[in-house]
């Protein structure tokens, strides 16, 4: 059911998006996110997907476009990055209170200034509390998987909002890896076709973005917010539904060798596999503490439970984020999974680093540093809240 | 008014796809330009509206004033909204999602929306040349936010970011000339109208509906709240906007200019200015400076018109 | 008609806050906005439609008799029509 090729993760990418027969692709260039645009363009172009790519004057204009498609119905998908993840702010909180379920990959770019293509995690952590289901990726296999449940998610009538699928600039979206794409026909089974209830059609008119008053704004956003929770249902239906089909499963909160561990390490994104290797080297060797790793794959809506289940047997949980809260208490990552935890009877140290800003490599070596940096804190403290990993002093 | 067009509103359709019941101020201009557009525009269309007053008069939750398809999602990406709504009902087309309705495609903004924050949204959406009728509702400023000057607002004009004061004569840019940078985007229709005349208006909104491309359509809509004008001077300021030369109304096709209206005299711009409080404050010295130009601008135009081999012929007269 | 605004519940909103009953605005009274009201002397109306064309709210009708009226339930008493009748049949005259 699925063919196993190497192929540049972007491209592969592009190749779920023309599996999931979009309709239309709105999107304006930017590094790291061209490879997939470029792609998408050349699958148009050459008739292999039939749809309208619409080459915007901005990513402003790109989510816009996106908008517009999505209410009349259409199957629509854009990718970005960074800075235009940031032109595209304001839409972003439009799009996921309109219920438009748009399909985004964010390619994961550091905030200028100063000016940075490379990857962090700047961009998305700035789009949090856009309304939007958020699910991050490790590997080339789990951005197509999950391009294609993103458009099942978004577009299913319980749900019905967009969806950013996560994935790290350069580090993730130009490393070429073996991939299994799926059939076409599979893929048809998984996916239906796309269903808005109230698109924008003459034969039944409706009228989509009104002005709210004080009395009526407050219902407006629970309703919303009441919704984005109970998406997490439709999410894990949808993801246990893939791996019937696909044979793998993903879930909000991957536990890696936690069975056992005191010490949780938790990541998001591509740096999770280096973190991998580490735990595994860490536990070859037979490092004096049970080492484990937790990967947030769900960012939004924020899956609590299985977090709290997760940890319930740790005494130190360290987090690793990759964006700065400028003036905060922690990195954003770390400060949600304190707010977590903060009314659990029996809880872990939670330990903080902020790190592999712009681009910048945490090998395997330096998740070992973290670690037990990590257990140094949690047991002896630190004179500040959170520790910026790799600085120069 | 026009003799000969008396018996002529008994043609034009009784239905309303804009109900009423909207929260416009009494005697807006701008309330009656979109009834109008929209009696033209009949119901086989989806409309996209920016941010503004037509907006939030003709919205509030859990209400609606309209009675075709009508998005509203911000104040400056409407053209952008419009190209994702055209592109995907094409897609949806080719693909037999959906029929083939031929279905028109209106985006609608106001002057801040269109000619400042909109600007870029709309010259990419004409330059990509959707299949879309776009029509701006020039009021000349700000006016759902209160008053604020925009690079629409004339020369002069009072308003509240460009307020006339001791060391201020208020306005201090000339009004931009937003048809003819939709002209220079080479895009198939471009006209301006204003409701005073509202059978030239329905006219040229139905020209730029069956062109094939973008049109893009400027009307003037005289705001008694934010010109200072009385509520029932609303059609007659808007008549002399047109018959000082100061808004004149022409048609430029596929490139071609053409006047609707030509006037053997024009009147002066005090009559059109005395009307209304924005421009009260204008010495003698700076009046005479408006009329300069007014009469230069309008004479470039009508040699546009010539050029292109034009008649300019009467089509109303006084 | 359905719940006002200050009546709706989280539960009951459509998906968005989609209105889905076309123009049910008309609902909305605005004739309680209005000042002057139009009158009219039907001996001078050559039921022209002139006063309908230029109504901003779109509430001028005919009536049983074909003359043109306004609909007081909207008529906001801008005055235009009277402004505009070519054969003055439209008198404005204040609210008491």
């Amino acid at each position: 059911m699925s063919q196993r090729v190497g192929i540049e993760v972007s491209i592969a990418l592009a190749e779920a998006v023309k599996m999931a027969n979009a309709d239309v692709i709105a999107a304006y260039p930017i590094t790291p996110q061209t490879h997939i645009v470029e792609h998408l363009a050349e699958l148009v172009a050459d008739g292999e997907l039939d749809a309208e790519y619409i080459p915007v004057e901005s990513e402003h204009s790109a989510m816009s476009a996106c908008m517009g498609s999505s209410a009349a119905g259409a199957r629509t998908f854009t990718a970005t990055a960074g800075q235009g993840l940031e032109l595209m702010h304001e839409a972003l909180f439009v799009a996921s209170a309109m219920r438009l379920p748009v399909v985004m990959s964010v390619v994961n770019r550091a905030l200028s200034a100063p000016i940075s293509v490379w990857g962090d995690h700047s961009d998305v952590m700035a789009c949090r509390d856009t309304g939007w289901i958020q699910i991050f990726t490790e590997n080339g296999q789990e951005v197509v998987d999950n391009t294609l449940c993103a458009f099942r998610i978004a577009e299913d009538n319980s749900v019905l909002l967009p969806i950013m699928v996560h994935l790290d600039g350069f580090h993730l979206s130009h490393v070429i890896e073996p991939i299994l794409m799926p059939e076409q026909r599979y893929v048809d089974a998984f996916l239906p076709l796309n269903k808005y209830p109230l698109p924008l059609d003459p034969a039944k008119p409706v009228a989509m973005g009104d002005f709210a008053p004080p009395s009526i704004y407050t219902e407006m956003k629970w309703a919303q917010e009441k919704n984005l929770q109970k998406s997490k249902d439709t999410i894990l239906k949808v993801w246990e539904e893939f791996n019937g089909i696909f044979g793998r499963q993903y879930k909000p909160v991957e536990s890696y060798r936690c069975d056992d561990a005191k010490i949780l390490l938790l990541t998001m994104g591509s740096y999770s596999e280096t973190a991998m290797t580490t735990i595994d080297k860490m536990r070859n060797k037979g490092y004096k503490e049970n080492v484990g790793l937790l990967r947030l794959r769900l960012w939004r809506p924020f899956p609590h439970d299985e977090l709290r289940e997760a940890i319930k047997n740790a005494d130190v949980l360290i987090v690793l984020d990759r964006a700065l809260s400028f003036g905060g208490l922690n990195g954003p990552v770390c400060m949600e999974i304190k707010a977590a935890l903060y009314n659990e009877a029996i809880r872990p140290k939670v330990v903080s680093f902020v790190g592999g800003l712009g681009g910048r490599d945490i090998t395997v070596a330096d998740f070992e540093e973290i670690i037990t940096r990590g257990i140094d804190i949690a047991r002896n403290g630190s004179e500040q809240e959170f520790e910026m990993f790799g600085v120069r002093e | 008014m026009e003799n000969y067009s008396i018996y002529v509103p008994k043609l034009i359709t009784k239905k309303e796809n804009f109900a009423p019941g909207h929260r416009a101020c009494i005697g807006c201009g701008e309330a009656l330009a979109v009834r109008l557009a929209f009696k033209a525009i009949g119901q086989n269309v989806i409309v996209i509206n920016a941010t503004g007053c037509v907006e939030i008069f003709t919205s509030q939750l859990p209400y609606t004033s309209w009675r075709v398809p009508w998005i509203h999602t911000l104040f400056e990406n409407t053209a952008a909204v419009a190209s994702g709504i055209e592109a995907a009902r094409k897609a949806m087309i080719r693909k037999g999602v959906i029929k083939d309705t031929n279905t028109k495609i209106v985006a609608i903004a106001g002057d801040g929306g269109t000619i400042d924050i909109g600007l870029q949204a709309l010259s990419g959406a004409m330059e990509r040349g959707h299949d879309f009728l776009y029509i701006c509702f020039d009021n000349e400023a700000y006016m759902n936010t209160g008053i604020q000057r925009s690079s629409a607002t004339p020369f002069g004009a009072s308003t509240t970011t460009s307020p006339a004061g001791k060391s201020s004569f208020g306005q201090f840019a000339w009004k931009k000339d937003m048809p003819a940078i939709a002209v220079a985007h080479n895009i198939p229709y471009v006209a301006t109208a204003c409701p005073s005349y509202p059978f030239d208006l329905m006219e040229k909104v139905k020209k730029g509906l069956e062109v094939k491309g973008p049109a893009y359509i400027q009307v003037l809509s005289v705001c008694p709240t934010g010109w200072g004008c009385a509520a029932d001077l609303s059609i007659k300021v808007g008549r002399l906007a047109v018959k000082t030369g100061i808004f004149p109304l022409y048609e430029v096709e596929n490139g071609k200019y053409k006047m609707s209206i030509d006037f053997p005299g024009l009147r002066p711009i005090t009559e059109y200015m005395s009307l209304q409080k924005r421009f009260r404050h204008l010495k003698p010295k700076m009046l005479e400076q408006i009329q300069q130009k007014v009469i230069e601008k309008y004479e470039e135009l009508k040699e546009k018109a010539a050029a292109c081999e034009y008649n300019c012929q009467t089509v109303l007269e006084d | 008609m359905g719940k006002s605004e200050n009546e709706l519940t989280w539960k009951e909103l459509e998906v968005g806050g989609i209105v889905t009953e076309p123009g049910n605005a008309s609902q909305y009274k605005t004739g309680d906005w209005r000042s002057q009201r139009p009158t009219y002397d039907f001996n001078k109306c050559l039921k022209c439609g002139i006063c309908q064309i230029y109504c901003p709210e779109g509430c001028v009708n005919q009536n049983n008799q074909g003359y043109f009226e306004a609909d007081l339930y909207y008529c906001k008493g801008c005055g235009i029509c009277s402004r505009e009748c070519p054969t003055f049949v439209i008198t404005m005259k204040e609210e008491e």
